[in-house]
């Protein structure tokens, strides 16, 4: 070989070439895939109906913002707002009336009805909600609840 | 035969003639696991004819993709025929791959110099299943709604990479229409495409290699070996089969229909009973009983690791076993064999059983 630095120089420069040529091809692709975020929506209260809409132990999925959230009235009439996704898989969870707890059929996750994960494969406890009533309405917010 | 000579003139079809009349299929036992391959290629090409026709109602979208659906079973002439042959064509070609595999296994076909023919299989193999899992969601039902939430949030665990695989597949950061728009555009273009690349190339070696036989069949002399001529003798054989099994798959169709369900509702429980594709209840019986927190990782992300360890393993087997390499049998591949049978076949009965 009459010049082995030439050789090397030119194999460098052909290798970063092409490699900065996929990657002009490949950013802009991967950018592409992924959607533009959407702003979350800066729900802080919802008004999920009237007080006589939920009988005593029962339960009702509503949307909070983007999320789903689960509101509980108890066996004692009280009320319970909690995220309705399972922290294991996703899935969205229930309220069983016959135990009163939050059951994902998904992968047979138990919750109490503090969000606490009880048994099953969640690894973490249900995000809460706080409830208050007013003028006969559920009224749901995520502020903080102390 | 004017034509023939008028093609041969020009390209050489004599020779693909010869290579078709001089390709030998070899007589024993274990002539019988050939036909596998070949029925799943057949299920694939009902899949692609039953798939175009779908296509020609369907309308993915949240607002529309249940309600064609819908039509295509009740409104439109042989719609409820084309639908049901596609899901059961879809289901009997993963368990054809499957057996395919196995049997490949058992008789040590990956060993040298198949193993490319091995890697090619298996990538086949997890790509059947993703056009399996993206097909699922397209009737946008309730019980596909959350197996979608479900497999995209497992991908979603994956460490490092997991927030921009989660949104790759979700199209955002939850199940909605746009997931059911890029499913669509999933599996009815992308994995096609790249299925029927790499068939073509499992194929070539198939077709550049023949057909490989367990390492007795080869140490026996060459005069106690059998063959059959691939034309006709055997690929008479394979039409045959394939005839026998869409007469099955139809059917199937006709007295086991595959339900439509529920509308998917993202403000619905998860119903109970849920069960995902038979193909992935062994992962998700799996996933029900690992707990919460194995060590310091959490369950889920354990599961997914195990799952990933014993996948490559699988993938790697041509390169593991070293005694299959040089014509011999071992006793610890055979047992990992037996008990990937074992666990899988475990974990989906105990998965429906409960």
């Amino acid at each position: 070989m009459k010049n082995p630095d030439r050789k090397k120089f030119l194999d460098i420069m052909l290798g970063a070439g092409a490699t900065a040529w996929l990657a002009s091809i490949l950013y802009p692709i991967s950018k592409y895939l992924i959607p533009p975020s959407v702003p979350d929506s800066n729900v802080t209260n919802v008004d999920v109906g009237s007080i006589t809409e939920f009988p005593p132990n029962s339960s009702k999925i509503i949307r909070f913002g983007r999320k789903p959230v689960i509101v509980i009235r108890t066996k004692e009439g009280d009320f319970k707002a909690l995220s309705a996704t399972c922290t294991h898989l996703d899935c969205n969870v229930q309220y069983k009336t016959d135990t009163e707890q939050i059951w994902c059929a998904c992968h047979n996750g138990f919750y109490n009805l503090e969000g606490t994960n009880l048994s099953g494969p969640p690894p973490k406890p249900l995000a809460q909600y706080n409830v208050r009533i007013a003028n006969e309405k559920v009224i749901i917010s995520s502020e903080d609840m102390s | 035969m004017k034509l023939y000579d008028w093609i041969n003139e020009r390209i050489d079809l004599d020779s693909a003639v010869k290579f078709a009349t001089k390709k030998q299929v070899p007589v024993f036992y274990g002539t019988v696991w050939y036909y596998l391959g070949g029925v799943s290629l057949f299920l694939f090409i009902v899949q692609v004819f039953t798939g175009i026709l779908l296509i020609l109602y369907y309308q993915p979208g949240a607002t529309t993709a249940f309600e064609s659906v819908k039509f295509i079973v009740s409104k439109v002439s042989f719609g409820w025929l084309i639908r049901e042959i596609h899901s059961w064509s879809a289901n009997l070609f993963i368990l054809f791959i499957f057996l395919h595999m196995f049997t490949v296994y058992f008789a040590k076909a990956y060993r040298k110099p198949r193993e490319i023919t091995w890697y090619s299989g298996f990538i086949l193999l997890l790509l059947a299943m993703f056009f399996g899992f993206s097909g699922y969601l397209l009737p946008w039902n309730e019980l596909a709604f959350f197996a979608t939430k479900v497999g995209s949030d497992i991908a979603g665990a994956v460490p490092i990479v997991g927030d921009f695989l989660l949104k790759l597949l979700r199209s955002g950061d939850e199940v909605s229409g746009a997931t059911l728009t890029r499913f669509y555009g999933i599996h009815v273009a992308v994995l096609p495409l790249v299925f029927t690349l790499l068939l073509g190339l499992h194929l070539m070696f198939v077709q550049l290699q023949g057909m490989s036989v367990p390492p007795e069949q080869e140490n026996l002399p060459h005069d106690k070996r059998k063959y059959m001529p691939f034309f006709p003798n055997f690929a008479t054989r394979d039409l045959l089969l394939w005839l026998i099994v869409l007469n099955v798959i139809a059917l199937l169709a006709v007295f086991f229909p595959w339900e439509l369900g529920q509308k998917a509702d993202a403000l619905a429980s998860a119903p109970a009973g849920i069960k995902p594709e038979w193909y992935f209840m062994f992962m998700f019986q799996t996933l029900k009983l690992i707990p919460a927190h194995v060590w310091f990782i959490e369950g889920e992300l354990f599961g997914i690791m195990m799952f990933a360890i014993a996948g490559l393993i699988w993938f790697l087997v041509p390169f593991l076993d070293k005694k299959a390499n040089q014509g011999k049998r071992s006793l610890f591949w055979k047992f990992v064999g037996i008990f990937a049978i074992v666990f899988i076949a475990g974990m989906t009965i105990w998965g429906y059983s409960v």
